[in-house]
């Protein structure tokens, strides 16, 4: 697929944004095209998560713009923001502990009065993705193991159409069987036209599900282009991500 | 798992049952326990609302006290010029006053609140020590508004004549007044279960006393909703200075500076932000504050510092725990 042939969903342009003291973001600029699959890479501390909490408007951005489907969203409240069809799925997952799957779920339903008004093919649909969320429904969340979690986290991300998905290193400290998992339903969801903007670390997984790729690295864009140019570039990789010739073959 | 996190609730049945010894009279440990446990309802039904306005936006609200006294105070003036059914024989027309008195306590404490929260709270989110500052501040202005409209003085409430002495069972005395907070309090427990965890509202409350950021991710704006519970919270409070003050039989303008600390001991002993552990924490002071009063006066001041100290060793984050982010 051809990364620059969509009209971006999402646009960032020239987006700077501080933390207190700190000058996290110098100027970032990235389209996420509708109907794709955007992976955003860069070592640790590139301003990726900082660039996801941006768009979500948990950090405003200093100088900039980001627009969302035509629309200057730089300044808007997070709940305006996540009403505008975007969803997100942090680092640490935000799953509400105390709260049974099943209330997770509802809670990210926002059109949903109770459980029983969750839209019920969807909800088939989720749990076909992750059988684990029939199974542990009515479980505490913070009794879920951490692949799980994660689990639950995109469920609620999915839970009801979305033209946005935000999702911060989903495959982080799960084990390669959940990973596959994971890829299956990433795989599921692209089939599906979601279009999903990804910040992952874990290069083979994100080869896997990137149409386009953008790279960070000290709170820039230093690289976009397809994904499956960068997958065959091994140089470029070690470039660009530091990964060594023939990692994750 | 299960078994640990009923343990809580064993402690107010092994308080009770280890004053028993101790009291060494059946009926007075009855009527001390029932005494004891109308005082952790109404305190209880103060305490519930700034638990949550702690656990949902982190606010110290140390002028929570305000809506207390204010509730009481225009109780008193409910009640003054409905003598008549205060003074009358008839329960109905008696509980009539009273129920008036708690909506027009209810409704000017809401109305506090809305102010309060507008002038006072709102602009020092996310800071502590000027949260502390500012409320304690806005509890003193209260005080000398209630000075300036009712007087400095301390004004009697005398509960209405069917809610006078008490019922006796066997030879434990039961006052009349003490099972009708156990009633409401029981009743407004049961009301703030059911928004809590029947209503979507009530799992947005929840949710967002876990990881409020999170919520607003999920596109509900927590701040308004932190106002709705401020508000619900100061008419609570004013509920429960209408109570508290009948059950002193008086108020004075500094009640709310009074019941302050021990409402701030309950919603720590049972973990910031739960309902359960307040309403729990509500009892377990309650009860140790009469038999305490009762065994050993001195003691009784600081008895319930001592509770929370030994709760707090145990259980260093309150009975509840909240999990948050």
């Amino acid at each position: 697929m051809n990364a620059g042939s969509t009209a971006p969903l999402l646009s960032l342009s020239g987006v700077h944004t501080h933390i207190g003291a700190y000058h996290i973001l110098h100027g970032v600029d990235l389209d996420v095209p509708a109907g794709q699959t955007t992976l955003l890479l860069g070592r640790n501390g590139a301003g990726k998560t900082t660039t996801l909490r941006t768009i979500m408007g948990l950090w405003t951005a200093s100088a900039g713009s980001v627009r969302f489907g035509g629309a200057d969203i730089t300044r808007s409240a997070t709940p305006d923001i996540a009403r505008r069809g975007i969803a997100y799925v942090p680092e640490n997952m935000g799953i509400f502990s105390d709260l049974t799957v099943r209330e997770n779920l509802l809670l990210a339903a926002r059109g949903a009065r109770d459980a029983d008004a969750i839209d019920a093919g969807r909800l088939r649909w989720i749990e076909e993705l992750f059988p684990a969320m029939k199974k542990f429904r009515d479980h505490p969340a913070g009794l879920l193991s951490g692949g799980q979690k994660q689990m639950l986290a995109v469920s609620r991300a999915i839970v009801e159409p979305r033209e946005l998905i935000l999702i911060d290193e989903p495959s982080k400290g799960l084990a390669p069987a959940i990973i596959r998992n994971m890829l299956d339903a990433f795989r599921q969801l692209k089939a599906a036209g979601a279009t999903i903007l990804l910040v992952e670390q874990n290069f083979a997984f994100a080869r896997e599900l990137g149409d386009s790729v953008a790279v960070m690295e000290d709170g820039r864009i230093v690289h976009r282009g397809a994904m499956a140019a960068l997958a065959a570039d091994e140089a470029l990789q070690q470039r660009l991500l530091g990964l060594s010739l023939g990692a994750h073959q | 798992m299960k078994s640990r996190a009923s343990l809580p609730y064993a402690l107010v049945v092994l308080l009770a049952l280890a004053a028993l010894p101790l009291v060494g009279s059946l009926p007075t440990w009855a009527t001390l326990t029932v005494a004891g446990l109308a005082m952790g309802m109404i305190v209880f039904i103060i305490a519930s609302g700034l638990t949550l306005v702690f656990g949902l936006m982190d606010v110290l609200n140390f002028g929570h006290g305000v809506f207390i006294a204010f509730g009481a105070f225009v109780a008193m003036s409910v009640l003054a010029p409905l003598g008549a059914w205060t003074e009358s024989a008839s329960l109905a027309a008696n509980l009539g006053a009273i129920g008036l008195a708690m909506l027009a306590a209810m409704a000017v404490a809401a109305a506090i609140g809305v102010v309060f929260e507008r002038l006072i709270v709102r602009p020092v989110y996310g800071n502590h020590l000027k949260q502390i500052l500012i409320t304690m501040g806005g509890m003193i202005i209260g005080e000398e508004l209630i000075k300036v409209i009712w007087g400095p003085q301390q004004i009697p409430l005398p509960l209405p004549a069917a809610l006078r002495g008490a019922y006796l069972v066997g030879d434990a005395a039961i006052e009349k007044y003490r099972l009708l907070a156990v009633v409401v309090g029981l009743a407004v427990f049961v009301a703030l279960l059911f928004v809590l965890e029947r209503t979507k509202i009530g799992l947005l409350i929840r949710a967002g006393v876990q990881d409020r950021e999170m919520v607003e991710s999920l596109g509900y704006r927590i701040r308004r909703l932190f106002v709705g519970v401020f508000v619900a919270g100061s008419a609570l409070a004013g509920l429960g200075g209408v109570m508290w003050g009948l059950y002193q039989q008086s108020v004075v303008p500094q009640m709310g500076a009074q019941v302050n600390i021990l409402i701030f001991i309950v919603i720590i002993i049972g973990g910031l932000g739960s309902t359960t552990g307040c309403f729990v924490g509500a009892l377990l002071v309650g009860l140790m504050a009469n038999y305490t009063g009762f065994l050993a006066p001195k003691v009784a001041l600081f008895s319930n510092i001592l509770l929370m100290m030994a709760i707090l060793l145990w259980r260093p984050q309150g009975l509840f725990p909240v999990a948050r982010r």
